[in-house]
């Protein structure tokens, strides 16, 4: 491009510049205003705004269904935006800076004491919602520091879910001990099928895994190399020894799991009840589910308790809050409990809304029993489980592949206490 | 405004010759100016804004307390350089810093070489020459977190395509990904992959440029197809190959996605990059402070990279 100017287009050009000039002052002047002003935003009275994780589209069905019946009843105007999971948090945050927070935040279980921690969350008890017929453990479950900041509209947990055909044809029963799971997982091991599938991944997926063998052997996430979690982590070890346990379970996430049990490739596997909705997908697959096998007959099997929460965020707005205050309670009611459980086949978090339930789905009561005393991931170290959570992924991942157990645990309580 | 300005010399012309002379062609050179700078000026705007802010911002993040509260009270407090020695007495930085050199170098050899030899396979004619050539660009194509899952799973130590591919010849048992060991060879390998179709569409057009004359010239002087490479073809590309070896080195170097979807850090930390420690920082522990402090060193390390780029470019040009 240097084609040569003659004077009659450089005239032109000149005279181009003028007309250029402004209009691209003005764009530049514009983009720099809208860039500046970020994107805090007027709230309108009447509409209110839950920000979920729903992006699934059952669930976000599901949850706009919800809403629509509460919208009705209050008669105000419930909007839902669902962003993934991971991205709650970061969102909430951001949102925070620019004065634009939804009303209500649905935040997983182990992220709400980190939110709580900012003093940005409402206590829900002094905005009026009810806590009538909710078990201790979920209230616990959604309190930081003695505050009730979380309704949980329905928990979950792990169990053992098994392939009955496999089961049955072994002649195998269903295992309730550590031993009898070793024993069961190492005869269903064939070429191309293993015994047992866990996820193990890098990620909070693998450390939720993980608590039911740490907690059920009297484990604690406070004291990372003490026996009892060394001992858990053994057990994994043996069984990934046996061979009963894929090499690639450090790959896998729980929906990983999950594909390894529909496939056939798994006789049995840890999972969760948001797995069902797929696994029914599968009409030919034959599936039973049992509380998770206990280091010894007479053991509690003590799973974590999961699930998302409704939180109020501080949005400066007295009577704005009360009205969310109201969602939340119509959101946890009874009826809606129940009706977004077996949607979900989750558990409702309400007593009464969970013995209706176990009426209509009696299959999955060993998971209601499950729940029944399953602990909070978050309930000793608040906002601390994160550092936990990565230090022990970390550990458990060494100590599958090759470390041994009580070393990588030792390194992972270093690394909580050094503070990195 | 401007129009004013225009008009006012014209009118006042013919009634003050001499004086108008004067200042008209000074307020058409300020107009120039002015014209130029109206021009640079939406490009500086939005650099610094969009480039400059952030850039800024995040060194001054890496010196200060920078926690989830700070989103709410605007607070956060300067701590020297609390951020930067925590980071460094972590000893996942260092690992992660030794990683993420490997997995760079490791990464722009594969790329480069290999899309060095498609690039002078493909310079001749032969048939299919084209449909093969966009064959080679899907791997471009596709976002870099589909093909972390998809080669998760081809990937699987028990369960994967390769393995049971390699299974046919008695060897189908690699942990691809499942080992301490092994895990980052197989990350290089997809980014490889990945990092081919760039690597030869950029060479295979320096190639285009380079004159046919020369090497009808070159071989009937005897000179071998090795020799004809190495004295036309490399010299005559040294401009083009530094741009691929620098942009492939930015792109890669701050690698996170591919990581994510592949291995998430793991097993046990074995593939965790420079970018994946940010992300973990920032995202997972909230520790922005920190998080910032590895943005930027791996900003350090991109820039000092851009400067030896812009100096090789420079002497190109004398």
């Amino acid at each position: 491009m240097t084609a040569h100017i003659t004077d009659g287009s450089r005239q032109r050009r000149r005279r181009l510049d003028r007309r250029v000039i402004v209009p691209l002052t003005v764009v530049s002047a514009l983009v720099g205003a809208v860039a500046l002003s970020g994107c805090g935003s007027q709230r309108d009275a009447s509409v209110f705004t839950v920000l979920n994780s729903s992006t699934d589209d059952s669930y976000h069905g599901w949850d706009a269904a919800t809403l629509k019946r509460c919208s009705k009843q209050l008669g105000v105007t419930i909007e839902q935006q669902s962003v993934p999971a991971a991205q709650v948090m970061t969102k909430s945050l951001r949102m925070a800076s620019s004065k634009s927070l939804p009303d209500i935040i649905q935040f997983d279980g182990s992220e709400m004491p980190t939110f709580a921690e900012t003093g940005g969350l409402l206590d829900l008890k002094k905005l009026g919602v009810s806590t009538a017929d909710i078990p201790q453990g979920i209230l616990d479950y959604g309190s930081y520091k003695g505050t009730y900041y979380g309704a949980a509209r329905t928990v979950n947990t792990l169990a053992l879910f098994y392939n009955k055909d496999i089961l049955d044809k072994a002649g195998l029963p269903v295992p309730t001990t550590w031993a009898e799971m070793q024993a069961t997982a190492k005869k269903l091991t064939k070429k191309g099928s293993y015994g047992v599938a866990l996820s193990a991944g890098g990620a909070e997926d693998g450390v939720y895994q993980f608590t039911p063998f740490m907690w059920s052997n009297g484990g604690d996430e406070t004291d990372l190399d003490s026996p009892e979690v060394v001992g858990a982590l053994d057990y994994w070890k043996s069984l990934l020894k046996d061979g009963s346990l894929s090499k690639s379970t450090v790959n896998w996430t729980q929906a990983d799991v999950n594909d390894q049990f529909m496939a056939g490739n798994a006789a049995m596997m840890i999972n969760g009840p948001w797995q069902v909705e797929t696994l029914n997908t599968k009409k030919n697959l034959h599936w039973g589910i049992a509380q998770i096998p206990v280091p010894k007959a007479g053991d509690d099997s003590v799973g974590p308790l999961g699930g998302g929460m409704l939180t109020i965020p501080d949005v400066g707005d007295t009577a704005r809050e009360k009205t969310s205050a109201k969602i939340v309670n119509c959101m946890t009611s009874e009826q809606e409990e129940v009706t977004y459980a077996l949607n979900s086949w989750m558990i409702p978090a309400n007593e009464k809304a969970a013995a209706v339930w176990r009426t209509k789905v009696p299959s999955l009561s060993s998971l209601a029993d499950q729940v029944a005393t399953a602990r909070s991931r978050t309930a000793k170290l608040g906002s601390g489980w994160t550092s936990v959570s990565l230090a022990l992924q970390s550990a458990f991942q060494s100590a599958l592949t090759g470390q041994s157990s009580e070393s990588a645990l030792h390194h992972a309580q270093q690394r909580v206490e050094s503070g990195n | 405004m401007s129009s004013t300005a225009a008009s006012a010399p014209a009118a006042s012309a013919p009634a003050a010759a001499p004086v108008a002379k004067a200042p008209k062609p000074g307020s058409l050179k300020r107009r120039r100016t002015l014209a130029q700078w109206g021009f640079i000026a939406p490009a500086v705007i939005f650099m610094l804004l969009f480039f400059g802010y952030p850039l800024v911002r995040n060194v001054v993040m890496s010196f200060q307390h920078y926690t989830p509260s700070t989103f709410f009270t605007g607070e956060a407090p300067f701590n020297g350089f609390d951020n930067w020695k925590n980071v460094f007495q972590d000893d996942l930085f260092g690992k992660a810093l030794w990683q993420t050199i490997l997995f760079t170098i490791g990464s722009l050899i594969g790329q480069f070489c290999i899309g060095l030899a498609l690039a002078v396979f493909f310079n001749r004619r032969f048939p299919l020459n084209g449909v093969l050539r966009s064959l080679i660009l899907l791997p471009w194509l596709v976002p870099m977190v589909v093909s972390g899952v998809v080669w998760r799973r081809i990937l699987d130590q028990d369960t994967g395509v390769l393995n049971s591919f390699l299974g046919l010849f008695g060897a189908g048992d690699t942990p691809w990904l499942s080992s301490t060991g092994m895990a980052l060879i197989s990350v290089v390998m997809v980014n490889i992959w990945i990092g081919i179709p760039f690597n030869m569409v950029i060479l295979y057009g320096g190639l285009q440029e380079v004159p046919k004359e020369m090497y009808e010239a070159a071989s009937l002087d005897g000179a071998s197809a090795w020799r004809q490479f190495r004295s036309i073809t490399l010299p005559l590309l040294k401009p083009v190959i530094t741009v691929v070896l620098v942009l492939g080195f930015m792109s890669t170097v701050k690698i996170l996605d591919l990581v994510l979807a592949l291995t998430d850090g793991g097993p046990a930390d074995s593939t965790q990059t420079l970018g994946t420690l940010t992300y973990q920082n920032s995202f997972a522990q909230l520790d922005f402070g920190a998080g910032a402090v590895v943005g930027n060193i791996l900003i350090l390390i991109s820039a000092v990279f851009a400067v030896f780029y812009l100096r090789a470019n420079r002497n190109e040009g004398k």
